[in-house]
């Protein structure tokens, strides 16, 4: 290979610009061995058009970026071959490209249009490496560019391709920090993405990009805990991390039992459980104020039952091979789990100390700190931190810190003994660690402290002067403590004066007995006498110290020692070192007592002899902890760039059901459940597991669809929808399918699942009555349009009866099947509006006329198929709709934007009526349904605090100012979705009390139905070929083989309109969507044996393959 | 994240670069040097490094150090994890991970690390998904693709990056389908100056070779799981399986993979299966010295120790030694005063990593891990299966010894330990 020959040609590696690359090999660069000039023989390679030969032009010149030679002047000629068939040219190129497009940016803009013909191709693959390379291309010019093809990226269908974009938005970030709120805007849908796949990646991108955005996580979070364990490892480690800091802003401590404030606990306390009752909540209060006193001062702590989520999910993350994630999740449970639970991850980490040394380096850093806090929690594993002699220095330095840490008055003895055989050690360094690990032993645990006081001074013995002068310092720190006990040790080191020669511990003997002179009165002036001679030898942080002696025993035994002071005094005075000059000066003036001599000689005994602290011996470890374990802050104890503080607890808990996502998805567990919702749960508790159990979710759902299928004659649009819908919760839930089974054996968490199962089992049982009911009457009839007035008053009560779906209870779906009987209207009437929404009037139907507000047309949820249809066909005045083209409107699926318990008694659903929004044409109109269920009355139910998509408009419901208990009220407002699916985010608010909640469209609702001609509807879709046509192939299902049930099942899906057709084997159906009014034609092709080809043209490439998945989803089931 | 990677060898010289952001320049490294000036032993170079502007994290795998190069906060772990994910994967693609081996393939090497991180964010370190995309180079193929001039780069595009189970590629066959898993149990032990034990504890591994068709579900199970009350997983176990009944259940990587490892604690009692007592005697007034070393097997064992290898580090200032062993062989490598340099560290030991006493053998007393059985689930055909136990010397070593570790290393080897035998070996020299 040239490559590796030119390599090895240059060995020498001297990295100039000016070198020239030769072919010197005979066998590969052989032709090309005549030319000396620089790089041409390279360039000519490339500009060949045999591949075999760029691609060795193209190694060699990788191997040159390898060893940092520059290489940029090839540019061009490599630049040229972007598009280059060979994959691995391609790939070479792309390595050069994002290594020099930098610094040559105007020859790198002629790549581009390459990455931008990658992105529109249909493998999803190619895709995702023409937006890795775009966006690693380092220009300034193409950031429009980037930010476009990242925008449409994060919308792709492929999850790859997602993940893709999530990389990209850093790199875009660095490259131009401006683009931060768009950014911002990506990575918010993406943290929404439900794939395990992007979420490691774009909470990446989220911790570069907007750390401090914290509220994006909310509705992300539950969903972020229950994908971790499925999310690979790297993304798991920045998961995790983030995790730890949003539970610290949004939970209280776990430790923290009773140091809450009494006013904000209150107001914590219930905030944790909103899931309580509320009557039971305004008992408990008052409970609460006789007790107060009494409780005020322990407030039992309830964990959050999202921050036990967490900690439940991250534990299994303990057993993962990658050392990152388990440092993660240690740190995690260090930060956040009560003091019960945080012993579990003392095992892991022991078992990370037989990885590689640096491992060991980070994992013993951790656990030093670590185990100042929790000291139990080491303790067990002692033996786990003994050391070897293979460990290279830093790892016994670190243990050795970690079993000082972990000394007590049980272990001690076992330690010393350890500590005995380190000191024993060739490294020196180790050595000396360990006599300051004695020293540290002592002074915190006082039993040993004489000891380990024998113990050093039997060093002082030692062969070795290293292990005497660091015995020296040490003891001297000990004796500090408590020195008149231990003169025998100081008479003891005196005499080492002799031989030891470590500058460091001869003045550390010398402060000693300067400091302790009146306990050796003997010894002190003999040693000064010594140092005296030896002076003009010494170290000068020895002579400092024989000058401080000798000033001390001037001050306290003049008469022997003057002579050797003056004499001293005298020497340093023509010292060398200009300090010990100063010095020697400095006391000369302040002892010796001359006429000059100022004030301050008097206070020359309390100068030098003032008693001094002892000095504290500290863990070099302590208080560490306030970097957030495992980061890199903590492991060099300064804050790094880019580092997040990890915030302390909150005082009070911040709102929890901010969290709460589609309300259905996430009913919070309940303490205390009422008699009827009790009966209701038991009810349906055994199919709930034996269907759960026995069966996977998508056999589950295929149930369902059987049901629902088998009524397809009729217009079971309500069913069909909702089993989708079904389906695809139950996919979800297949993804954390392992999650729930725990979550089944594990009692307490149950019921919130319960909750949200039984709800469903119920809906569909409820619902396949109805629809057995519905068969049989729909042979008799034989056509939705044309159903008499008789039939229409059942389906009515039949669809309201579906309609009011889960959460309403038996006894008001009766009540307002009763209300529908009594009231047998079976004329469109216009009806005073007002008066009858109070009534709860299954047929206020007034957008016949013009309507003034938005509030006079509220469509009721409850018109059943048939009526709707009637009375389409009767309005005559509509110019768009005509009534031979009409498409059987389907009855409207509701959604629940709000669950009553949720709510606290309020709860609201709401669904796309499918009229036109007078206020404005753009909008989707959205038709809400309150229902107070509480016991008292709701006040001042409006909305606030928009938040939306850039584009999207909400034209908001006037405010409702009453509500009173067990009524319900309609209202409708306007969005304008800007043709996406894009979720509209605002809170509810009621007089006391603020929901999040948010609306989501499906496809098919971004669209109103539009009259066509056959031939106009061929020209235009003349016109909408290539990219803007989807075509699917698809087999119908049995139940939906004839062409009304085909009209039916794609008209529930998407508000289209039916276009006349010739052939009775094509169905053709004709809308344009809401905002940009792009049309949108749907075909349905039907052939032999239910095979059927579906074709869609519409601009608007996102929502032509949405709204096939739809179709295709309605047709096949 | 990862901002750039250096890798240096023993002697300092920086033989690849490759940065995922903006260039940062090789003179970066100078605080890295700087660093392993002041380290006595190369190993003793600080994993991470703080300069003005960056930080440097690094790992010494085969006397090559990779830097990495970070910018900004990332837990270090995470980095370290990494950059020892890069190594395995190079002595995956080439058998072993030396200067020269990454010399020789650098363009391979290149390709890899380009897959590998994105942006500094891992993206694909799965050696199934990199073998998809880059396939590892072997002799043959290097021959074809000199001749032929095809390529090293996968043609098809990896779909295993996008399915939910990413350690294991599409579309596998064999002729033979076999799964074999080895046990390995390794004993860590310090024993002090009287032959007591301190620390015992055992560090146990299952390492898998599956070569199964299509994707087969395989479930595992173990007589005693008691045992297994620290494991680690490799990510294709099924955790809730585990937790709930004990049992692994996971669809297999294909080819080579540790599936767990897993320690006992030293709360555990574990029995070492040999005795070694040492003396050591200075002769006054001359330089020399003795050192006895007798190793045996202890009487409670019934089976033999097979293997034993004794190595043992003298201090620098050892000049030479007679060595007098009752039996076996042995080797005394001397290093020269000035062998410091990495570069000879290589003649120090006959194994590279050899701890100054190691021991190995093959028998061990306490319960050990027993696999029940082999179930595979989702494919049709039989499988054969194969299970093999061993026990290793872990870091075996004698408290006592390290006051006579130097560079010098005495090793002594021999193939079976009889029951009865006893060996000594006797070393003279000046200390």
């Amino acid at each position: 290979m040239s490559a590796n020959s030119a390599f090895n040609d240059e060995k020498g590696g001297s990295s100039s610009v000016g070198e020239p690359e030769y072919g010197h090999d005979p066998a590969s660069g052989g032709i090309f061995s005549s030319d000396y000039k620089r790089h041409d023989d390279l360039k000519e390679m490339l500009d060949s058009n045999k591949d075999s030969l760029k691609l060795e032009a193209m190694k060699r010149i990788v191997a040159m970026i390898a060893r940092g030679k520059n290489t940029s002047d090839l540019f061009p000629a490599v630049v040229k071959n972007v598009a280059c068939k060979n994959i691995e040219v391609k790939k070479l190129v792309y390595v050069y490209l994002v290594r020099y497009a930098e610094e040559q940016q105007d020859l790198a803009l002629l790549s581009i249009s390459t990455f931008q013909r990658g992105l529109k191709d249909p493998n999803q693959l190619i895709r995702a490496s023409a937006l890795r390379v775009l966006s690693s291309i380092r220009v300034t010019i193409i950031v429009p560019i980037m930010m476009l093809a990242i925008k449409e990226a994060a919308s792709d269908m492929s999850p790859y391709v997602r993940k893709t974009a999530a990389h990209a938005i850093p790199k875009l970030y660095s490259l131009d920090p401006e683009q931060k709120d768009q950014l911002i805007e990506v990575i918010e849908k993406l943290l929404a993405d439900k794939t395990t796949l992007v979420a490691g990646s774009v909470v990446m991108a989220f911790e570069e990009v907007c750390p401090e955005r914290i509220d994006l996580i909310h509705k992300n979070y539950r969903k972020l805990c229950n994908l971790l364990i499925d999310v690979e490892e790297w993304g798991q480690v920045v998961i995790i991390n983030m995790l730890t800091r949003y539970a610290r802003t949004q939970f209280l401590n776990p430790n923290m039992n009773e140091s809450l404030l009494e006013e904000g606990s209150d107001k914590t306390f219930y905030g944790s459980d909103e899931d309580e009752e509320e009557e039971e909540e305004e008992e408990e209060e008052k409970d609460k104020k006789a007790e107060a006193p009494a409780m005020a001062k322990r407030k039992p702590y309830v964990m959050d039952p999202d921050h036990r989520l967490l900690l439940r999910n991250t534990k299994p993350l303990l057993q993962s091979r990658n050392a990152a994630v388990v440092m993660a999740v240690a740190q995690l449970y260090f930060h956040l789990a009560p003091k019960a639970e945080v012993g579990v991850i003392a095992k892991a980490l022991v078992r990370l100390l037989r990885s590689h040394s640096e491992v060991q380096y980070v994992v013993l850093q951790n656990v030093a700190t670590m185990s100042i806090k929790r000291r139990g929690m080491f303790e067990p594993y002692l033996k786990s931190f003994y050391i070897r002699s293979t460990d290279p220095t830093q790892i016994k330095v670190l243990k050795l810190e970690v079993l000082t840490n972990l000394a007590n008055e049980t272990n001690i003895s076992t330690i010393l003994r350890e500590f005995q055989t380190y000191i024993k050690s060739m490294d020196k360094d180790f050595v000396a660690a360990t006599i300051q690990a004695i020293g540290r032993c002592a002074t915190n645990i006082g039993e040993v402290r004489d000891t380990c006081l024998n113990g050093l001074v039997q060093l002082l013995s030692n062969r070795d002067e290293l292990v005497v002068a660091e015995s020296v310092v040490v003891i001297k720190k000990l004796l500090q403590m408590q020195p008149e006990k231990h003169s025998d040790i100081i008479k003891h080191m005196a005499k080492l004066t002799d031989n030891i020669q470590v500058p460091m511990a001869r003045a550390s003997i010398l402060w000693l007995i300067g400091e302790y002179c009146e306990h050796v009165p003997k010894i002190a002036p003999d040693v000064l006498r010594k140092m005296a001679k030896s002076f003009t030898n010494e170290e000068d942080i020895v002579k400092l110290q024989i000058i401080n002696l000798a000033a001390k025993l001037y001050l306290t035994n003049s008469k022997q020692t003057k002579l050797l002071t003056q004499y001293v005094l005298n020497l340093a005075k023509y010292d060398q070192n200009y300090d010990i000059r100063d010095r020697a000066r400095f006391i000369r003036q302040l002892i010796v007592p001359t006429e000059k001599s100022g004030a301050l000689s008097k206070y020359a005994k309390k100068l030098f002899l003032a008693l001094k602290p002892a000095p504290v011996l500290e863990s070099p470890f302590k208080d560490r902890d306030h970097f957030q374990l495992g980061s890199l802050s903590h492991l060099l104890n300064a804050k790094a760039g880019g580092y997040q503080e990890l915030p302390d607890w909150p005082e009070a808990a911040p709102d929890p059901s901010v969290r709460n996502v589609e309300v259905k998805d996430s009913v919070p567990e309940w303490t205390k459940c009422s008699s009827r919702e009790k009966r209701k749960e038991k009810k349906v508790e055994k199919p709930f597991y034996s269907d759960s159990e026995g069966e996977s979710g998508p056999t589950e759902s295929a149930d369902s669809e059987s049901d629902s299928a088998s009524s397809s004659e009729s217009g079971s649009g309500i069913e069909e929808s909702g089993s989708g819908s079904e389906s695809e919760e139950s996919e979800e839930g297949s993804e954390s399918e392992e999650e729930e089974e725990e979550e089944k054996e594990k009692d307490k968490k149950k019921k919130k699942k319960e909750l949200k199962k039984p709800v469903q089992e119920s809906e569909s049982e409820q619902s396949s009555e109805e629809e057995r009911k519905h068969e049989r009457k729909s042979k008799q009839r034989k056509s939705e349009s044309e159903s008499e007035s008789d039939e229409e008053e059942e389906s009515e009560s039949e669809s309201s009866q579906s309609e009011s779906e889960d959460s309403e209870s038996e006894a008001e779906v009766k009540k307002k099947k009763k209300a529908a009987e009594s009231k047998p209207s079976s004329k469109p009437v216009k009806k005073d509006n007002k008066k009858e929404k109070k009534e709860m009037s299954l047929l206020d139907l007034d957008d016949f006329e013009p309507a003034p507000s938005p509030q006079a047309t509220p469509v009721n949820a409850f018109l059943s198929n048939s009526l709707a249809t009637d009375l389409e066909g009767l309005s005559l005045s509509d110019a768009v709709l005509s009534p031979a083209t009409i498409s059987p409107s389907s009855a409207l699926k509701s959604y629940e934007m709000l669950h009553r318990i949720t709510g606290e008694g309020l709860s609201v659903e709401y669904c796309f009526s499918r009229q036109p929004f007078s206020p404005d044409a753009n909008m989707v109109a959205v038709q809400m349904q309150f229902t107070n269920n509480a016991t008292s009355d709701t006040k001042n139910l409006h909305m606030e605090d928009v938040k939306l998509q850039s584009g999207m408009r909400v034209k908001e419901f006037p405010e409702i100012e009453l509500l009173p208990a067990g009524e319900m009220v309609t209202a409708v407002m306007g969005i304008d979705f800007c043709d996406s699916t894009q979720a509209a985010n605002f809170q509810l608010c009621t007089h006391t009390r603020k929901f999040f909640v948010s609306i989501q469209p499906p496809v098919g609702e971004l669209m109103r139905p539009i009259f066509l001609t056959e031939n106009e509807f061929k020209k235009e879709q003349g016109q909408l070929m290539g990219m803007n046509e989807i075509t699917e192939k698809l087999t119908l299902d049995v139940k939906c083989r004839n062409e009304h049930s085909i009209v039916q099942r794609v008209t529930t899906a998407a508000n289209l309109s039916r276009v006349p057709c010739g052939s009775d084997k094509e169905c053709r159906f004709a809308g344009r969507t809401v905002t940009s009014s792009s049309l949108v034609l749907v075909t349905v092709a039907t052939k032999e044996e239910g095979a059927a080809k579906l074709t869609i043209n519409c601009e608007k490439m996102v929502i032509g393959t949405m709204l096939v998945k739809d179709i295709l989803l309605a047709l096949t089931q | 994240m990862i901002h750039s990677l250096f890798l240096i060898n023993a002697s300092g010289d920086i033989f690849l670069e490759k940065h995922w952001k903006s260039v940062v320049s090789r003179s970066v490294c100078d605080y890295f040097f700087e660093a392993q000036e002041r380290a006595t032993e190369p190993e003793n170079v600080p994993p991470v490094i703080p300069t003005p502007h960056h930080y440097l994290i690094s790992v010494l795998r085969h006397r090559i150090y990779f830097v990495a190069v970070i910018q900004s906060e990332v837990p270090p772990l995470f980095v370290i994890e990494f950059l020892h994910r890069v190594v395995d994967t190079f002595q995956d693609y080439f058998g072993v991970c030396t200067e020269a081996a990454i010399k020789d393939n650098v363009v391979v090497v290149y390709e890899l690390l380009e897959e590998m991180l994105d942006n500094g964010f891992p993206l694909a370190t799965e050696s199934n998904i990199l073998k998809e995309l880059i396939k590892p180079p072997t002799i043959l193929r290097t021959m074809v693709n000199t001749i032929t001039g095809s390529t090293n780069v996968g043609e098809q595009l990896p779909t295993g990056q996008l399915s939910v189970v990413p350690w294991r590629r599409t579309g596998v066959k064999y002729t033979n389908n076999e799964a074999y898993f080895d046990v390995v149990e390794e004993i860590d032990a310090i024993i002090d100056k009287s032959g007591s034990t301190i620390t015992a504890e055992i560090q146990g591994v299952i390492d898998a070779c599956v070569k199964l068709t299509g994707m087969p579900d395989l479930t595992l199970s173990f007589m005693n799981p008691r045992l297994l009350d620290d494991v680690s997983f490799h990510p294709c176990v099924r955790f809730k399986r585990w937790e709930a009944e004990r049992i692994l259940s996971f669809i297999p990587p294909d080819g080579n993979f540790r599936l767990l490892s897993y320690h006992v604690s030293s709360q555990n009692l574990v029995a070492i299966p040999v005795y070694i007592k040492h003396n050591i005697t200075f002769r006054e007034g001359s330089s020399q010295g003795r050192f006895d070393l007798t190793l045996g097997p202890k009487q409670t064992m019934g089976k033999a120790v097979e293997s034993v290898l004794v190595s043992s580090q003298l201090p620098r200032g050892v000049l030479n030694a007679n060595l007098n062993p009752t039996q076996g062989t042995y080797t005394f490598d001397p290093v020269t005063k000035a062998g410091r340099t990495p570069a000879e560290v290589g003649s120090r030991s006959a194994g590279s990593d050899a701890p100054p006493a190691r021991l190995a053998h093959t028998a061990r007393e306490v319960e050990r891990l027993k696999v029940n059985r082999l179930d595979m689930y989702g494919e049709k055909y039989k499988p054969f299966k194969g299970i093999k136990y061993m026990t290793k010397a872990g870091k075996f070593q004698r408290d006592d010894l390290v006051c006579i570790t130097g560079v010098s290393t005495l090793t002594y080897e021999t193939v079976t330990l009889e029951p009865s035998s006893i060996i000594t070996f006797t070393s003279a020299g000046p200390n």
